[in-house]
């Protein structure tokens, strides 16, 4: 998959790496700003920030590899945060990822056919008590069923077409 | 008359940020109270979304009990009676001790002013102006102040290491808000209700220390938390709290923030501070302590949200009027996460010294659906399961570490018959897992085999031997890890196996969930008398495995079954049961 970074994005990044002197301990505000802009981290990016910052790109790649934020793939226009966490666990959550995983015919972390979806599973995102509960963009959704959850998609699907 | 509306993410969730804006836009113009303003959450998760109208607080508001509200004001008739909170409810939240919590859900978590009220910036005033850094030790030291984020360790020790720490001028202030345990919340309605008593907690830390810049490091999948610190700073900056010579004396101090990226292992101290300084965050051998060579290897002080949260007050109140509260050895308050299958799930704050069973029972009003409580678990992923049993066992540090589980950062994950332990320590594996760094092999490969029993055992697959295996595994990873991940990691296994063993040896010697959980060790059946042919469960089947004719009873095929469960919810007559 290449990617299509168009020349916006990629001058937004460089001012914003020009601006002030980025240094290693920049590294992680850095690559959370370009994943801002291209939603995810193409290589060209990477490379992009090691030229302009002298950061060396096996330090960037470790970095990009240890932190759950960041991805290496392209995610669709909906990025499903999944929770897993311990009362979500104890709720249920496994059944809403099967629904999801049926409904959407594709596995965690891999962008659909129709590039509409990507879902992640993560630990809590702090709503325990509405236990199972999924983010859809900055949108959460609580005590889940595996009928909810497809309803949920759908209509996410059409908004997004419509 | 003042009409708030509680604002956490829980209760956006929950739907409440419809409700703010219909009412909002309703009483736009409406003089006696205008538009309605925001709080933060007050803990009652499981009655949201909840409006409060001067006194009065109103439940499970939706979009039409908001218009309810709106005519109970305009003085209509109205119907608003019916969303009222039960009498119940209210006594529940009276009846908790609240110190860190005190503003939650209470002021407006986006104006400085309201804080400002509540006593805001006095207890940092005091300090800055009456008090030098050794009285403000002894104050904390005097309160029994121990840290909130885990290990319990005294909060005047590490501030008072920090301050001895020589040769360097140059020294910082850490909040850590990275709030890893999977299934807690705390900081998180802490930091999104009453941020500035985090900040005016590491005011006064700084001020102890002698540190000038402050950082808090947030957990990246707290998008609201960061958006209400911002505001908080920015205005405590404008206000003059934050800045050069702070109450006109000659300290100086700023505070900014730093978004994780999500790693679980950055909530430990020298993790946190490796990722801080833009590298992977990965736990260095301990000492150095961060009072000696931490950020940048100065002298660092971390501390917890809700330990800074409990400052202020102690300041204001007196380290004595802490002290008061809790037991010998654990004082004053903590604030918990209720969850799992308890009927009144949210955050509660009550002293140390309570049972287990006054949290369970008495605030969290006991099992949802009534069923029997099992067990909670405690400190995460790093903590133990407590069992029913046990529910007498008080909450202090001491006697909650003789458990075999922690006291942690406050998460209580409730359970109840339909949990199944050695599912929920296969659970805590996984997590461990995926969030360990790698950097030692005991951590890395250790646990990895710990799961992989434990996943054969949840299949079905379970060895004679296998618990003496999961024990002498176990120890050996805590005897081989570097960072308290690592170490702390085998403590679900090792306290299901002390409490549970029974359903171990179901699962390895009988093939059977008692929990009814593990779907690979049970099968379905239908009850003939109950069925009635309905040819639902047939239907749906994905793996056709029902068959019968209409108004016949059916029968499932265990070759063919898949065990996916969906035939038992489908089903309306409870004909269809696993064994
Ligand atoms: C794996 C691991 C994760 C941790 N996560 C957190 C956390 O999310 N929040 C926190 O305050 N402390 C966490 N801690 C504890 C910190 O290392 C440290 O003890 C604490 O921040 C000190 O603050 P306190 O003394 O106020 O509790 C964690 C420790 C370990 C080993
Ligand atoms: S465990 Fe899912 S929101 Fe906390």
């Amino acid at each position: 998959m290449s990617c299509n970074c168009k020349n916006e994005p990629r001058q937004e990044l460089e001012n914003y790496l020009e601006n002030g002197n980025k240094t290693e301990s920049d590294l992680i505000p850095i690559l959370q700003k370009a994943q801002e802009i291209y939603g995810w981290l193409p290589p060209e990016v990477l490379s992009l920030i090691s030229e302009k910052t002298g950061i060396k790109p096996a330090k960037i790649m470790g970095v990009v590899t240890f932190y759950a934020q960041f991805r290496t793939k392209p995610v669709g226009k909906n990025l499903i945060l999944l929770c897993q966490g311990t009362a979500c666990h104890v709720n249920g959550s496994a059944d809403i990822e099967s629904a999801v995983k049926g409904e959407l015919n594709t596995e965690e972390g891999e962008m659909t056919e129709d590039g509409l979806f990507t879902y992640n599973n993560v630990a809590c995102l702090g709503c325990c008590s509405l236990s199972p509960v999924m983010m859809i963009g900055d949108k959460t959704y609580g005590k889940l069923t595996k009928e909810s959850t497809v309803r949920v998609l759908n209509e996410v699907a059409k908004g997004v077409k419509a | 008359m003042r009409v708030t509306v509680g604002l956490g993410s829980c209760g956006i969730a929950a739907g409440a940020d419809k409700v703010f804006n219909l009412l909002n836009k309703e009483l736009e113009d409406f003089t006696p109270c205008g538009a309605s303003a925001v709080t933060g959450c007050i803990g009652m998760c499981y009655l949201e979304p909840i409006v409060n109208i001067d006194d009065d607080v109103y439940v499970k508001v939706d979009e039409e009990g908001a218009y309810e509200l709106v005519k109970l004001l305009k003085g209509q008739k109205n119907n608003a009676l019916s969303y009222k909170a039960s009498a119940q409810d209210i006594e529940l939240l009276a009846s908790q001790t609240r110190i860190a919590l005190k503003n939650c859900g209470v002021i407006n978590p986006e104006s400085i002013d309201e804080y400002v009220l509540k006593d805001g910036y006095k207890a940092a005033e005091k300090c800055l102006k009456n008090m030098n850094f050794e009285q403000v030790i002894e104050e904390i030291k005097t309160s029994g102040l121990a840290g909130r984020g885990g290990a319990g360790f005294p909060t005047w020790f590490k501030w008072n290491a920090a301050r001895n720490s020589v040769g360097s001028e140059e020294k910082y202030i850490i909040c850590n808000a990275d709030e890893g345990d999977p299934g807690a919340f705390m900081d998180r309605a802490i930091l999104e209700g009453d941020p500035h008593a985090v900040l005016e907690g590491m005011l006064i830390a700084a001020f102890a220390i002698g540190a000038n810049e402050g950082i808090i490091y947030v957990r990246a999948e707290y998008p609201l938390a960061i958006i209400r610190l911002e505001k908080a700073i920015s205005q405590a900056r404008q206000k003059g709290f934050l800045g050069k010579n702070i109450f006109g004396s000659d300290f100086n101090f700023d505070i900014r923030i730093k978004a994780g990226a999500g790693a679980f292992v950055c909530g430990e101290e020298t993790a946190l501070i490796a990722s801080l300084e833009g590298g992977r965050g990965m736990p260095r051998l301990k000492p150095p302590f961060p009072a000696q060579k931490g950020f940048k290897g100065k002298p660092t002080n971390i501390n917890n949200v809700e330990t800074f949260a409990n400052v202020p007050w102690i300041i204001r109140n007196g380290g004595e009027a802490f002290a008061a509260i809790g037991t010998e050895n654990s004082k004053g308050t903590k604030v918990f996460a209720l969850t799992g299958k308890i009927a009144k799930g949210g955050l509660v704050e009550v002293p140390m010294g309570w049972t287990i069973k006054d949290v369970v029972f008495g605030v969290g009003g006991g099992i949802q659906n009534n069923k029997s409580f099992k067990a909670v678990q405690m400190g995460g992923p790093s903590g133990g399961c407590i069992p029913a049993v046990l529910e007498n066992v008080t909450i202090d540090y001491k006697s909650l570490a003789e458990t075999g589980a922690i006291m942690g950062s406050g998460g209580m994950v409730v359970m109840d018959d339909t949990t199944c332990m050695v599912d929920m320590a296969r659970f805590f594996l996984d997590f461990t897992c995926k969030e360990s760094c790698g950097k030692c092999t005991h951590c890395r490969v250790g646990n990895r085999r710990l799961l992989e029993i434990l996943e054969r055992i949840c299949g079905g697959g379970g060895k004679d031997n296998d618990i003496e295996l999961l024990e002498e595994l176990s120890e050996e990873i805590k005897a081989g890890s570097l960072c308290a991940l690592g170490q702390t990691a085998p403590n679900p296994v090792l306290t299901t196996l002390k409490y549970f063993k029974n359903e171990y040896e179901d699962h390895i010697l009988n093939k059977k969930c008692t929990a009814h959980s593990c779907k690979p060790l049970l099968t379905y059946r239908i009850i003939p008398e109950k069925c009635t042919g309905c040819t639902l469960c047939a239907r749906k089947c994905p793996a056709n495995a029902i068959t019968g004719t209409v108004k016949t009873p059916h029968v499932i095929d265990s070759e063919k079954c898949v065990k996916c469960g969906d035939c038992v919810k489908l089903c309306k007559f409870d004909a269809i049961v696993t064994t």
